[in-house]
């Protein structure tokens, strides 16, 4: 049955009874769709509803109310075992007391196939994931790396619809998680099956992802591609978790169209500024700036969003420095790109060095507050 | 005090003390020291004492003579031994298995409950051991005897107005062994059921498998340790298991297990009831290693 979505959450809502008889409203409202073929992720910290909403696409969890659609078809209270998704677990879940070969032909027996198509299918997938000399060995024989492609295999073969990912990078090191960001992502555009992607790393979701959902308490706050939710944040709490920014509370002073002037009444100064949704004169706001968008000079560069500051703090990263300067009073993070390639260390900014901040209109942002 | 032949100071004489806190062998030895001098002494001992007996001769008068022969294996090859071998044989293998049949569901059921309930549920499972062995047997007894409490709760019931004669039956023995052993079976497959990931049964169940396939393809096999350590609780002791026959079924029922204790306590042939003893040991054994070897012992053994 096709539809315009892969899937579908209309409304839902999941709560839970905690041991000590509390309601848990883990799921708050939630509303997605998620296209065919696109890279999907959930983003956001422990207790935000993204593990829960996964759940609840793959049939482990009912939800309390709402419903998932799938390919358009309601799910309704259907068990796991009748949805056309497959899941990759956080823990690998692999059968320990099976080869690699027979887990991943676990699905495919579910299904009545044949051995010889067993044995095609299975050997394709671990082909795909490069474990094909493993076949006969054990889970416990193998790396976390493995045991994770493993569980790739397992769940890819069987084609479905839709591949739900729980963290699966979770447990790799650092330089392996990387690797296999790409290289999910590289499967992903190959095999062309819909992912949805559950993570709490900014970093894996901006990298890997064609649209990202920001949750927090149960609630979807933004849902975009990467580019979007960096630089057009709708809210305070997606501007403050995705990347850094520098938030000052403010009011509307002006408005017109798309742009506005804010008093900042810590300054008291007006700021030309962006605006992302609609506001109105007296409005009081939050205004949000990123680091790396602010322009350091040691000379005022414009008579608008120009602010002298004095540096208390800088921290040398080696590609880029990052600044903290008080800007009459206020705390200021500014990033600059290191286009030094002297070791003269007056060139580097210093401790109480006065500079000056220009912050470009487009990147000043105007959010509410909240 | 005068001073002795001066010790220098900085040397230090060697000490046990010193030697067990540095040196790893030594720590080990400690710790398994005391208890398998206590096996040694206490089992190894007397096993290799039976064993001498049961090659040795019985007197007039019930006394042991250093007269060694053969004739007390042979005297067991006689059928009638045979028979009670293989009945003793049958009890074994059918406590085993009907304490699996009852015990697994309870298991499985202990073990997938909230973590509050687990311990509560444990504990009513463990209970029974407060009391004495024989009190409960004779519990049992007073239920199953004819105008017992079972009888009368099948009148009042009124399933039948004739008393059901249970005791001092072959069902009755097999009650009263379940009964006993059952704790035995449960608790290591409660260890084993418990050790399973919930999320590798969510993974069999999001690969296609409907409930009862979960269990048997996931599930099941990954409760064999537990199994095995279960059976070789019940089996062995089973086997050789004689006041319950004795309390429960009467003189009908005579197994290996009596025919030892009477060679002992009544007979006085203590080399036959060694050589008994010996027979039933090397069965069981024989019996338990083929079991265990075709079930899987590679699987770490869960007790």
């Amino acid at each position: 049955m096709q539809s315009e979505f892969a899937v579908e959450l209309r409304d839902v809502v999941k709560k839970f009874i905690t041991p000590e008889g509390n309601e848990l409203i883990a799921v708050d409202h939630v509303n997605m769709q998620i296209r065919n073929g696109e890279f999907f992720s959930m983003l956001g910290s422990s207790g935000c509803g993204k593990t829960t909403s996964l759940r609840m696409i793959a049939g482990f969890e009912w939800p309390t109310e709402g419903d998932i659609y799938i390919e358009g078809e309601p799910q309704g209270h259907r068990p796991p075992f009748l949805r056309p998704v497959n899941t990759v677990f956080q823990s690998y879940a692999l059968f320990q007391h099976m080869t690699v070969f027979q887990n991943v032909a676990f699905g495919l027996e579910m299904e009545h196939a044949t051995k010889s198509e067993i044995k095609s299918r299975v050997g394709r997938a671990l082909e795909m994931v490069r474990l094909s000399s493993m076949d006969r060995r054990r889970p416990s024989q193998l790396s976390g790396g493995q045991q994770q492609r493993v569980a790739l295999a397992r769940a890819l073969v069987k084609t479905p619809d839709v591949l739900l990912l729980d963290e699966p990078l979770g447990a790799l090191d650092l330089k392996l998680r990387k690797e296999m960001q790409l290289e999910l992502k590289a499967l992903q555009q190959q095999v062309g099956i819909t992912f949805i992607y559950v993570t709490h790393d900014q970093e894996e979701a901006l990298t890997m992802s064609d649209r990202i959902a920001v949750m927090s308490y149960g609630r979807v706050l933004q849902v975009g591609p990467a580019v979007e939710i960096y630089e057009r944040p709708t809210s305070r709490f997606v501007a403050d978790f995705i990347g850094e920014s520098n938030f000052f509370d403010g009011t509307v002073k002006a408005v017109n169209q798309k742009k506005a002037v804010v008093t900042i009444p810590a300054w008291k100064q007006d700021l030309q500024a962006t605006l992302v949704a609609d506001a109105a004169a007296g409005d009081a706001v939050v205004v949000s700036v990123r680091p790396e968008k602010i322009q350091i000079s040691e000379q005022p560069k414009t008579n608008d969003n120009c602010l002298e500051g004095v540096v208390f703090n800088s921290t040398y990263i080696g590609s880029d420095t990052h600044l903290f300067l008080d800007v009459g009073g206020q705390q200021v993070k500014a990033w600059e790109q290191n286009r030094v390639s002297s070791l003269d260390p007056h060139l580097f900014y210093r401790k109480d060095q006065k500079l000056w901040l220009t912050f470009p209109a487009e990147n000043v942002l105007v959010l509410p507050k909240e | 005090m005068a001073s002795s032949a001066a010790v220098p100071t900085d040397v230090k004489r060697p000490s046990l003390l010193r030697l067990i806190r540095e040196n790893k062998v030594a720590q080990g030895l400690t710790l398994i020291g005391p208890a398998n001098v206590y096996l040694v002494l206490f089992m190894v001992v007397p096993l290799i004492l039976v064993g001498i007996l049961s090659f040795l001769s019985r007197g007039e008068y019930g006394q042991v003579l250093f007269q060694f022969n053969l004739s007390n294996y042979t005297r067991l090859l006689d059928p009638i031994y045979g028979r009670i071998l293989l009945y003793s044989l049958g009890v074994g293998v059918a406590t085993t298995v009907l304490s699996l049949l009852i015990g697994y569901p309870l298991a499985y059921y202990i073990a997938r409950a909230p973590a509050r309930q687990r311990s509560l549920l444990l504990f009513l499972v463990l209970v029974p051991f407060w009391t004495n062995f024989i009190i409960r047997i004779y519990a049992w007894i007073m239920i199953l005897r004819a105008g017992g409490f079972l009888d009368t709760v099948v009148q009042w019931l009124h399933i039948s107005d004739q008393p059901l004669h249970l005791l001092y039956t072959p069902t009755a023995v097999m009650i009263g062994m379940v009964y006993e052993f059952l704790p035995f079976m449960i608790l290591p497959l409660f260890t084993s059921l418990e050790k399973i990931e919930n999320a590798v049964l969510e993974a069999a169940a999001d690969l296609g498998a409907p409930p009862y396939r979960v269990f048997l393809r996931v599930t099941l096999p990954l409760s064999i340790p537990g199994m095995i350590a279960g059976t070789i609780l019940v089996f062995i002791p089973a086997m050789g298991m004689f006041v319950i026959p004795d309390l429960m079924g009467g003189a009908k029922t005579i197994l290996i297990g009596n025919v030892i204790r009477n060679q002992f306590l009544t007979a006085r042939d203590w080399p036959f009831g060694a050589a008994a003893s010996m027979i039933l040991m090397v069965l069981t054994m024989v019996f338990t290693f083929y079991y265990a070897r075709r079930a899987g012992l590679s699987e770490e053994l869960v007790v």
